[in-house]
């Protein structure tokens, strides 16, 4: 049957299993929107700003473990998709993006909303297409979902004309895909992986370090079975968290820059390393030179590029999270090979003594509300099941701290790009994804002014987010940086002027709140999740000078860390 | 790597974005006409080599990856250059070019043009030999190589 381009791309969505697309039109994608208009498989959801669609899709995906798809018209609605396609790139997050463009006999020209995506787009996807035939349209789209979400995920933009849009061609959904320059490994090598084994097996100070290639791998279940097999203390980056329960005894809490200090000084001090789905960030490592100097280092990641870049390791493994997982529990069953007992236990003992120093702890007050309680309050209030998005800063830190995550895909955030503006829309996309699930948006007052034109999309689509904004009147992050490092000088870190939190909200048409009373957190909390059917917006006015402990400075190593 | 608009770029981004370097790249399609062949030559330590040997890999278009310093290899690189012969002065050119095993390739009252085609530093040499001031122009391909004996890079 001959279907227009637009047609192609809408029922190719439709075949391809997608539901949801988040997008704002413009006229180079008229076309599509019309057949999107025609048809009721694929629901549209139209968010506020290009960035919104980009950070929902990504939301989406995060809280799925699907792809998230986001279209976008040419010119300004591609640009100001970028920061979502960056936001989704550095944290290997599958999503397919697709950009109007002006029709092929003007690409070039500087024509009207011209620019040229692929070209803007290309450091931050994992790859891009510009389709210039209709013909070539389903393959490539194919090809898209096909990359965007096999291998190491990541965002991948395909760029379509409009005259490709109004063009004519046969359809058949292409259920297949080849690509000869493109086969991801999925294997690990399996003498390698016995290598492995035997190391762990053999190691008096084991640690295990993972990230979000667990999480995104959708290896959670493998890895806690092998944590709690090997008795080995475990901890997550702020990617990875949810990956293995949060509550329990053998973790130690996240790691890094504000992790804590028994998960750093178990770093410190280990001699056998296994990371897994991690990719040594230099806000987990601080002082490369000093980073675990004493161990021996096991990388499992799917990403050869990942293995070895800023920390040589000794045994590499490059496969997927799940298949590595497997064979690694495997050889650990056949061969009823036990850990060394004596000397685990007694690494326990001095990993039990640092946890001794509850690095976590905080004053706490029953005159102003402390952050952290806010984050326990809500922990508790939801019995740790919410989705939970948060943008950046210093309210992030706190909720990656005291959430104990225990299931993959609820704690969703912006680690390596560090977006202001990822957490309102990434909930929505959560929201849309798991309509009947409580999702909480953790928020500053500075952040939450960077995408809040999506109130009205959460109005229009009655999504019941709850925004938990920690109002500390500062961008704290910054202050934080300032009152340690610049003497103080609070250069533009400031927030004034702030709007009427609760006004707004109510003016989108939602429910506000105002909560400066220690004594009313928990009570709000509850009335707020009581509301099944509306977004809350709870404005909870916080310690302006509380910082984020403990804290590594930079160039100081793991355990050199700042502790109140 | 793919005949694809846009597959240069991606490997030109790649090492600007990152900060490596890049010496020469030459390019061209293959017997095969839906791919090219790039040659780049770059400097690092084992380390950056090893990092940008990865991150070509990771790109989609890229087909194949062989690091041709790994084994023996052959490197060519083809020089024109233009003149200034006059005279005496261009017994001279010639004797050179000859030595050079080069040919020119074009003649005028005023000048030669010049054609050799070998290593690196061989056509340094070339440029070397000649009296700076008889130079009016000069333009090399970039090095394009291949390994020595059966082993070969094929898809
Ligand atoms: C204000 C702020 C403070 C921060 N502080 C900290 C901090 O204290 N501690 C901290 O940890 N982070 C912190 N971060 C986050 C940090 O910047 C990085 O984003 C984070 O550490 C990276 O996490 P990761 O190593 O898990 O890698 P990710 O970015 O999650 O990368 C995943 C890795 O897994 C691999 N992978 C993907 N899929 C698979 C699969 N199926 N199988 C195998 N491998 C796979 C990928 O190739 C990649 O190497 C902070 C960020 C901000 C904004
Ligand atoms: C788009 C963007 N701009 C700037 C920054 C730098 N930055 C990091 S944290 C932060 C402060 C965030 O303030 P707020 O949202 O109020 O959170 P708080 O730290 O106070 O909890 C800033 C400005 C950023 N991460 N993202
Ligand atoms: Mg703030």
């Amino acid at each position: 049957m001959e279907l227009t381009g637009a047609e192609i791309l809408v029922r190719f969505l439709k075949d391809e299993g997608v539901r949801h697309v988040f997008g704002y039109p413009g006229g180079a994608v008229l076309h599509i929107y019309d057949a999107l208009y025609k048809q009721d498989k694929v629901e549209h959801i139209l968010v506020r700003h290009e960035q919104g669609a980009t950070h929902a899709a990504d939301g989406y995906a995060r809280a799925t473990g699907k792809p998230g798809v986001a279209l976008v018209t040419s010119g300004p609605g591609a640009t100001n998709a970028v920061t979502g396609i960056a936001t989704a790139y550095m944290d290997s997050v599958p999503m397919v993006v697709i950009t109007g463009q002006v029709p092929t006999n003007l690409i070039g020209n500087d024509a009207f909303q011209e620019v040229d995506s692929v070209g803007i787009t290309r450091p931050c996807v994992k790859h891009n297409f510009l389709v210039k035939r209709v013909e070539d349209l389903a393959i490539t789209l194919k090809r898209a979902f096909y990359i965007a979400t096999t291998g190491r995920p990541g965002p991948v933009v395909v760029d379509v004309p409009k005259d490709v849009t109004a063009a004519k061609t046969n359809y058949v959904y292409p259920r297949k895909v080849e690509i000869r320059s493109y086969k991801p490994v999925t294997k690990g090598h399996i003498g390698q992986i016995k290598r492995a084994v035997k190391l762990m097996l053999s190691a008096e100070r084991p640690m295990i370090y993972t990230g979000g290639g667990v999480v995104l791998g959708g290896g959670s279940k493998l890895l806690t079975e092998m944590t709690r097999l090997l008795g080995f203390p475990i901890t997550n980056t702020l990617m990875g968290l949810g990956a293995y329960p949060g509550t329990d005894k053998q973790f130690l809490g996240m790691l890094g820059m504000h992790g804590t200090y028994e998960a750093n000084m178990a770093m410190h001090h280990c001699d056998v390393l296994i990371a897994i789905g991690a990719r040594f960030d230099d806000r987990v490592t601080g002082n490369i030179e000093k980073f675990c100097s004493k161990a021996k280092i096991i990388h499992v990641d799917i990403d050869p590029s990942s293995i070895s870049k800023n920390v040589r390791v000794d045994i590499p493994i490059v496969g997927t999270v799940e298949q590595v997982l497997q064979d690694m529990l495997r050889i650990l069953k056949e061969k009823k090979r036990e850990p060394n007992k004596a000397a685990l236990k007694s690494w326990w003992k001095q990993i039990e003594e640092w946890r001794r120093t509850e690095c976590l702890k905080y004053e706490p007050s029953d005159e102003v509300i402390k952050p952290q309680y806010v984050l326990e309050s809500l922990y508790k209030v939801t019995r740790g099941n919410a989705y939970v998005t948060s943008d950046v800063g210093q309210h992030q830190m706190w909720a990656a701290q005291f959430y104990k995550f225990s299931k993959p895909y609820r704690w969703i955030n912006s680690g390596g790009l560090g977006t202001m503006g990822f957490g309102l829309p990434a909930a929505m996309g959560a929201q849309i994804a798991h309509p009947r699930s409580t999702v909480a948006c953790v928020t500053g007052e500075g952040s939450i002014q960077m995408c809040i034109q999506e109130l009205a999309t959460c109005l229009q689509y009655g999504l019941p987010i709850k925004i938990i904004t920690l109002n500390n009147r500062f961008l704290g992050m910054v202050r934080q940086w300032q009152e340690f490092f610049y003497e103080g000088r609070y250069a533009m870190s400031y927030m004034e002027s702030l709007p009427d939190f609760v006004k707004l909200a109510e003016s989108y048409g939602h429910v506000g709140m105002r909560i400066e009373d220690p004594a009313d957190v928990t009570p709000a909390l509850k009335e707020a999740m009581g509301m099944k059917k509306r977004l809350v917006f709870m404005d909870f006015v916080t310690d302006q000078t509380e910082n984020v402990y403990p804290m590594i400075p930079a160039g100081a190593g793991l355990n050199e860390m700042i502790l109140v | 790597m793919e005949n694809e608009a846009g597959a240069l770029s991606r490997v030109a981004g790649l090492f600007s974005a990152r900060g490596y370097n890049i010496e020469s790249l030459t390019v061209a399609p293959t017997e095969d006409p839906s791919m090219s062949r790039m040659t780049l030559v770059t400097r690092g330590s084992e380390e950056i080599i090893e990092q940008i040997t990865k991150q070509l890999n990771k790109l989609i278009d890229v087909i194949k990856l062989q690091d041709l310093t790994e084994g023996t290899h052959i490197e060519r690189e083809m020089l024109l250059i233009k003149v200034r012969a006059m005279n005496s002065g261009r017994e001279e050119v010639m004797r050179l070019t000859d030595i050079f095993r080069g040919s020119i390739i074009d003649v005028t009252e005023q000048s030669f043009t010049i054609e050799i085609t070998g290593a690196s530093e061989k056509l340094d040499a070339f440029i070397e030999a000649l009296d700076k001031d008889l130079i009016i122009e000069t333009v090399r391909s970039g090095v394009t190589g291949i390994a020595r004996g059966e082993k070969s890079l094929r898809v």
